[in-house]
């Protein structure tokens, strides 16, 4: 049956079968094309094909029942299509379906658009129990309406002048209640101490005890200190994110008066209109943007609903920010390795193959979009540096909150203890040495030369975080 | 758990200007330099040498030393140039870099000899 022949032009009221339409197995898929993964979790009853005919359909053009406009147009050329449905390993109750959308479905340069058609009303829907959109293969057609990251990783480094080894930052605590002046303070020693860069916690925008300006003002000065000290560059994330987009304006053109290298977001929170926008913004003044991502396990930490982090790890580098979270593997926060080491290659690789052992469901081509930092971030100190230098390697941020500000003689000893242990793993890492296994004798070696570190050491030594990580990958059952 | 020790780093002192990745390890002898130049050239990444006075380290550019060792992959070689270079400037600061010219990066930048500080 094809909408060409004369019987289908004809308008007859009344429900289709989804599959009827929507179910295509013999599609040939269209390089064009965006493609999807859902995982789907049916209704008793409900029959595999006719589920992932639904969501196509209720993803793209679709609805309950036929209506007369649906004969002016061609909805074969506009259609979403499932076109392959495959088991879930070691998970009995769903399946997965692939989906495929004409790219003219889409408007160009809007994430915004993407999602609210395949992440929209079809989530609600009754005939599915839940449903989980596990990854998105963005066509390069696509990929190129879209800004991505403002700066990208290679001319990070040049602005920032730092090579051969990942970055290190700090976010300041307590998270709340520091007046202006002593939060400036808190960065001053971090930065002095030779750590990259300072962090606004995500919950710090404009309160009643430290409004933006005054934080922004008091950062500029202890940057600017520390870096006349150090003879290094130095930043601190402001964090922009506001409660209206003239606010968020308003808060990264001060932050451009004061000559600050980088600005911060959160793009799920403030949204993806305000998140592109500043994206633009950052690239058009020379800023970079650091992008945080609360609410994220909210949307992705469920197995069966909601969005897999990959997809919005991917929605973010195109969005636009030069760092995004990904989670330590280590640290206090959830993520297990082989699925973290494929978010952050989404994030920073040019082409990203098919791999289902790291839970990657498409080639992925970016063409000639810049890579971001992966930031890892979340309840990590000295002794998680050698596994971090491992899983990393060099294009990554590592973020030591805690682990810098718990050091017994203060946040500059915090900072040096971590910035000496970080260039002994990697000079231990060029000279060949297995450094996750050697660790320990390599941060032994290192605090000789360092009293920081030595310090840091004993400090945190007992800690670990060994946890079972809830959102797993899809493996059989051995 | 040792006494709380003060953090050193002075505005006055141009001692505690650092110069990028390894200036917080203690100066690499040469052994260690040598590993690093095997590191960067078996990454495939172009030598290079470069070198400033060390109060003016900060900026994207300091002098090129000669060009950048294109096709070189002697260690030896990458060493005597370094050599060389602080030879011919015995108070500057000598750094090491390796260009990627596939990402169009410095895969590598180290000071392999430190300067007399001012």
């Amino acid at each position: 049956m094809t909408s060409n022949a004369a019987s289908t032009r004809t308008y007859s009221a009344g429900v289709k079968e989804y599959r009827q339409t929507y179910w295509e197995p013999h599609y040939q898929v269209k390089d064009t094309d965006l493609l999807a993964c859902f995982k789907i979790t049916p209704q008793a009853g409900v029959a595999r094909e006719e589920a992932a005919a639904a969501v196509a359909a209720e993803s793209s053009t679709g609805t309950w029942t036929t209506v007369w406009t649906d004969l002016l147009t061609d909805l074969d050329y506009y259609k979403g299509r499932a076109y392959r449905i495959e088991d879930v390993p070691g998970d009995a109750g769903c399946f997965y379906a692939f989906v495929a959308y004409p790219i003219d479905l889409f408007e160009e340069g809007s994430i915004v658009n993407v999602l609210t058609s395949l992440v929209g009303n079809v989530f609600g829907f009754k005939a599915i129990r839940a449903l989980r959109l596990e990854d998105i293969r963005f066509p390069l057609a696509y990929v190129k309406t879209c800004g991505g990251p403002p700066h990208g990783i290679q001319v990070e480094r040049d602005i920032m002048d730092k090579y051969g080894r990942p970055l290190l930052g700090c976010t300041i605590k307590p998270k709340l209640g520091l007046s202006a002046k002593n939060y400036g303070r808190a960065v001053y020693e971090c930065l002095r101490g030779g750590l990259d860069f300072t962090k606004d916690d995500e919950n710090v925008n404009s309160q009643p005890f430290m409004r933006w300006r005054q934080r922004f003002d008091f950062v500029a000065e202890a940057i600017h200190k520390a870096q006349a000290e150090t003879g290094e560059k130095k930043g601190h994330y402001l964090n922009v994110t506001a409660p209206t987009p003239e606010d968020m304006y308003r808060r990264a053109e001060y932050a451009k008066s004061l000559g600050m290298p980088i600005i911060m977001h959160d793009f799920l929170t403030a949204g993806f209109c305000a998140n592109t926008g500043l994206a633009n913004w950052c690239r058009n003044n020379g800023v970079l943007l650091h992008i945080h991502r609360a609410m994220h396990a909210v949307v992705d930490r469920d197995r069966h609903h909601g969005i897999h982090f990959r997809v919005l790890a991917k929605c973010l580098r195109l969005s636009g920010g030069d760092h995004l979270h990904s989670g330590t593997v280590v640290g206090k926060l959830e993520g297990d390795r082989e699925a973290t080491l494929g978010w952050i290659n989404l994030m920073r690789d040019k082409f990203i193959a098919e791999n289902r052992a790291r839970g990657i469901f498409f080639d992925q081509d970016f063409g000639s979009m810049p890579g971001l930092f992966p930031v890892a971030s979340g309840g990590i100190h000295v002794w998680h540096i050698p596994a971090l230098v491992s899983i990393f390697g060099d294009d990554s941020v590592m973020q030591f909150g805690g682990g810098t500000l718990g050091h017994p003689w203060g946040n500059a000893a915090g900072a040096a203890a971590n910035r000496v242990a970080l260039e002994a793993c990697v000079e231990a890492r060029n000279q060949g040495r297995q450094v996750e296994r050697e660790g320990r004798d390599i941060l032994t070696a290192a605090a000789r030369h360092s009293p920081e570190l030595k310090a840091a050491m004993e400090t945190w030594k007992e800690i670990r975080f060994d946890f079972d990580t809830v959102d797993k990958l899809d493996v059989a059952h051995a | 758990m040792t006494e709380i020790q003060d953090y050193p780093s002075r505005l006055r002192d141009s001692a505690s200007r650092k110069f990028g990745t390894f200036s917080y390890l203690p100066p690499l002898d040469a052994d260690a330099i040598r590993k690093q130049v095997g590191y960067l050239i078996a990454r495939g990444w172009t030598p290079a040498i470069e070198h400033t006075e060390p109060a003016h380290t900060a900026g994207s550019y300091w002098y090129m030393w000669k060009l950048p060792l294109f096709g070189e992959i002697r260690a030896d070689a990458v060493l005597a140039e370094a050599a060389a270079c602080h030879q011919a400037h015995p108070d500057h600061h000598v750094r090491l870099i390796g260009y990627d010219s596939r990402r169009q990066t410095l895969g590598a930048s180290l000071v392999v000899y430190r300067g007399k500080p001012v």
